[in-house]
């Protein structure tokens, strides 16, 4: 498989925290990588700096083999690499319809800049039938995205990401401030809808049991650095991710209910 | 040399004016992040009150050196009566609601006061000269100007000199800048947000009519004086910063400066001096001198 | 289909009003032309409020409009309306799209008082001018529309008047097919969430700089057409307290619909005819007051008392 994302020696600092030291990764294309570590161990800010929002301190992102270190959002969206954001960033005033409608209308009027401007099929307002469909969300068609319940609200928010079709998604945490008994549910939902169109997924997760059933690969951040990198079964219970990450005392393997 | 000392004092003299202007119209903002137009109002209900009263007790023939106090508690009287009125009978409905209709709403009251004022007081224009030269003058390099100016550059300094004593020294100051930086959390470690609101806008009001009657003695009062003022104001309260008082001062200085150095130098240019500094300064510093640090959104 | 009907009433009322207007008394006519004026200034105005960001500076092109219409007798002895019309529109798009390239950095207060400034500039600047008038302005006169001789004749009056109420049909007929285009919608989506829009892979400057262009050509159009109209203009176009009103309207109809911006300076005008002869002294305070009461009772404008729920548009 090709590596389809990849970092080296990324650097971030603020002042004098140390966001990000020595990144260095390389996702293959189609998989699922689960980013975990905890709050402060760099995980957005990798995210960030992936999609342009912040700029390293040295170091390089490639994808598919391009530079795009000095990009903006709006040219790495173009390029084909999407993002869903911790507090889901929804277009309040508009409905859930209207609110894909505007993600679409901006691939159909995409110019030749867009190497990834896959043509919608159909019109616009078909596009975004399939888009509610896909992710359930027909319910909720008409009404205000700000009055949605969050649940609702993260949806709609991986939906937009995946509207103008990318081939690397990031999602930070998907499902933080979704209940317990709906977590599986939106990650199933989601991961079907993402993985139909062959797209690369990497998504910041504190949920274990998430993390050890929908990927391929996990790596462990730790004040700035991967700790661990590896199957998911090997990172969640390699000693340094137990020790400042995941905690020692209890862990679920996949599929039982042993106790450590 | 002569043109040099006097820009600088003609500078110096017009930033004390925009200082007393401004430094309601941005203590407003700062707490209760309103962009108050009706200040404009403010302003010229003082500067009517001013020459009304004082126009009276000197006609009266009372002694004119009273005058002054009387201008003084002219400017008073109007904060403590418009303040609490407008805040806690208008305003205060407002609350919560976006910046920009807010800014609306006292667009509005500055409409309506307007009016108010030509109805009580007419459309011609009434003078108060005498303030001005009682104080006699004095005299530097050629260069003759009444006294009554210094008496502006000393209230001035006294104003910002006070307002950062109690902003930073006393207990009720350090509450009103917590207020200023973060609302929410000053109310949810008890302090009284409401009664803050209330205080802060009467103290801007005061200083609004301040301005107001101590400028009287300069001009002529009649209607649009308050427009006029208004947009200096906020182009002064830009440039420093929203909300900062040290960022008034020195915008106040800066605009003064500049403005004085184009009626000497290019007076073709005066009436809009002031904005080509504002449009110069958001340029370099987007969120004008001193502006607060913004966390990370997402 | 909202967006049929809404042409298709845009349509009937320009009907309506070019047939039954030479049947009104002129003071009638005289304040549809200005509400009509007024209304394309605002129609730029929503565009630009769609978009999240209210200029307390169009008086700038307003006035830039005029001037750029009404200079053009003095200056080249050119007295034709369609020209007139013509050199308002191009001054207005070179003026804002320079302007916008700084403007567009910025958003809310900012925003609303650099353009102020820039209109205070273009005021100062007229007031100084003494070839110009400086504050008494001067007189403005159109002889010829689209060749035909009209100074003088007896259907002069209404065919201004026409020309202007089929430019504002034009315009918002395009506003309307804009504000339902691709490009539109995403005027709505930044005034809601810039980085998402930026996250999607459009440009949020861009669209803003376009928006931005397209309002103050729209002012200028307003302007041109009432300098032609009024037959004076002078540097009060340019003037904050002009720039206020156009917000005052604004927020008066409301963003609902290209409708909103006509009906509000429809209003705008009978109150402030009415007030003003009925008392010169108050008709500001009727103004205020009114708008206090839209602004507490009814946030969307007068539009959204005919509004029916539901925003979708697909």
């Amino acid at each position: 498989m090709s590596v389809i994302l990849e970092s080296r020696a990324l650097r971030k600092t603020f002042g004098a925290v140390t966001a990000a030291a020595d990144i260095n990764v390389a996702i293959e294309a189609d998989t699922v990588v689960g980013l975990i570590g905890s709050n402060g161990a760099g995980k957005t800010t990798f995210i960030n700096m992936v999609t342009g929002y912040l700029k390293p301190n040295s170091g390089s992102i490639r994808f598919d083999g391009r530079d795009i270190t000095a990009l903006g959002p709006r040219q790495i969206t173009q390029l084909g690499i999407c993002r869903s954001f911790q507090i889901p960033q929804l277009f309040d005033s508009l409905s859930v319809s209207d609110n894909l409608l505007v993600g679409v209308g901006i691939v159909a009027s995409a110019g030749k800049s867009w190497k990834n401007a896959a043509s919608t099929r159909g019109t616009p307002a078909e596009a975004v039938e399939t888009m509610l469909k896909q992710f359930g969300l027909q319910p909720y068609r008409d009404m205000a995205a700000g009055t949605l319940p969050e649940g609702v609200r993260k949806l709609l928010d991986i939906a937009m990401a995946m509207v103008v079709r990318p081939k690397i998604l990031l999602l930070d945490e998907p499902t933080s401030g979704v209940s317990a008994e709906e977590k599986f549910m939106l990650m199933d939902l989601v991961m079907e809808a993402v993985r139909a169109q062959k797209v690369t997924v990497l998504f910041v997760e504190h949920d274990m049991e998430v993390v050890s059933r929908y990927t391929h690969r996990v790596l462990a951040f730790s004040e700035g650095r991967i700790i661990a990198d590896g199957e998911p079964e090997a990172v969640l219970n390699d000693t340094e991710v137990r020790k400042y990450i995941i905690g020692e005392t209890i862990h679920a393997k996949r599929g039982s209910h042993a106790q450590a | 040399m002569t043109t040099l000392v006097a820009v600088l004092i003609d500078g110096l003299i017009y930033s004390s004016w925009l200082f007393i202007m401004a430094i309601g119209l941005t203590l407003i903002y700062g707490v209760m992040k309103i962009l108050n137009i009706a200040h404009g109002s403010l302003f010229a209900l003082g500067a009517y009150s001013a020459a009304s009263l004082a126009g009276y007790w000197i006609e009266q023939g009372y002694p004119p050196m009273g005058s002054y106090a009387v201008m003084l508690v002219a400017a008073i009287l109007v904060g403590l009566i418009a303040g609490p009125l407008l805040e806690r009978g208008l305003l205060r409905f407002m609350y919560g609601r976006d910046e920009i209709v807010l800014v609306l709403v006292t667009y509005a009251t500055f409409l309506i006061l307007e009016d108010f004022i030509k109805l009580v007081w007419g459309v011609d224009p009434y003078f108060l000269y005498q303030p001005y030269g009682l104080l006699g003058t004095f005299d530097i390099a050629d260069l003759t100007y009444p006294n009554y100016n210094l008496l502006l550059l000393a209230i001035s300094v006294a104003i910002g000199g006070v307002l950062a004593w109690a902003l930073t020294r006393t207990r009720q100051g350090k509450i009103l800048i917590a207020v200023i930086h973060d609302r929410e959390m000053a109310a949810s470690q008890g302090v009284n947000v409401s009664r803050v609101y209330f205080v802060t806008f009467t103290l801007g009001a005061m200083l609004g009519a301040l301005g107001g009657a101590l400028t009287a003695p300069m001009i002529s009062v009649q209607p649009g004086i308050g427009a006029e003022t208004i947009v200096l104001a906020f182009a002064v309260v830009v440039i420093g910063g929203l909300g900062s008082l040290p960022g008034a001062a020195l915008a106040a200085l800066l605009v003064g400066i500049v403005r004085a150095a184009t009626v000497h130098l290019r007076p073709e240019l005066d009436l809009f001096s002031i904005y080509f500094v504002m449009a110069a300064v958001l340029i370099v510093r987007p969120k004008g001198l001193f502006s607060v640090q913004e966390a990370r959104k997402i | 289909m909202k967006r049929e009907r809404t042409v298709a009433i845009l349509t009937i009322v320009l009907a309506a009003m070019l047939v039954f207007a030479p049947l009104l008394p002129n003071w009638t006519m005289f304040l549809f032309t200005v509400s009509l004026c007024y209304g394309i200034v605002v129609l730029g105005m929503m565009l630009l409020i769609r978009t999240g960001l209210v200029s307390f500076g169009h008086g700038l092109y307003y006035c830039l409009g005029a001037y750029a219409a009404g200079t053009l007798d003095p200056l080249f002895g050119i007295t034709e309306l369609a020209v007139m019309l013509g050199s308002a529109v191009v001054i207005t798009a070179v003026v804002s799209a320079i302007l916008a390239l700084l403007l567009r950095k910025y958003r809310d207060i900012f925003f609303a008082m650099l353009s102020l400034a820039f209109s205070m500039i273009l005021y100062g600047l007229l007031v100084k001018t003494s070839s110009l008038g400086s504050t008494d302005g001067f007189n403005v006169s159109v002889k010829t529309v689209f060749g035909l001789h009209i100074a003088g004749t007896p259907y002069e009056r209404y065919l201004i008047f026409a020309v202007t109420a089929i430019v504002a049909w034009i315009c918002a007929a395009l506003i309307h097919r804009y504000l339902n285009s691709h490009r539109g919608r995403l005027a709505e989506a930044i005034r809601d969430n810039e980085l998402r829009v930026e996250y999607m892979g459009a440009s949020v400057a861009n669209t803003i700089h376009l928006n931005y262009i397209m309002s103050a050509v729209l002012a200028g159009l307003g302007g041109a057409l009432m300098a032609v109209s009024v037959g004076h203009i002078d540097p009060e176009m340019a003037y904050w307290t002009t720039s206020g009103e156009f917000v005052f309207i604004s927020i008066l109809s409301g963003t609902g619909s290209v409708l909103a911006p006509f009906l509000g300076a429809a209003i705008f005008e009978s109150i402030r005819s009415f007030a003003y002869e009925y008392s010169p002294n108050t008709w500001q305070m009727a103004l205020g007051t009114a708008m206090l009461l839209v602004i507490m009772f009814l946030p969307g404008g007068l539009w959204s008392l005919f509004k029916r729920g539901g925003r979708s548009t697909t």
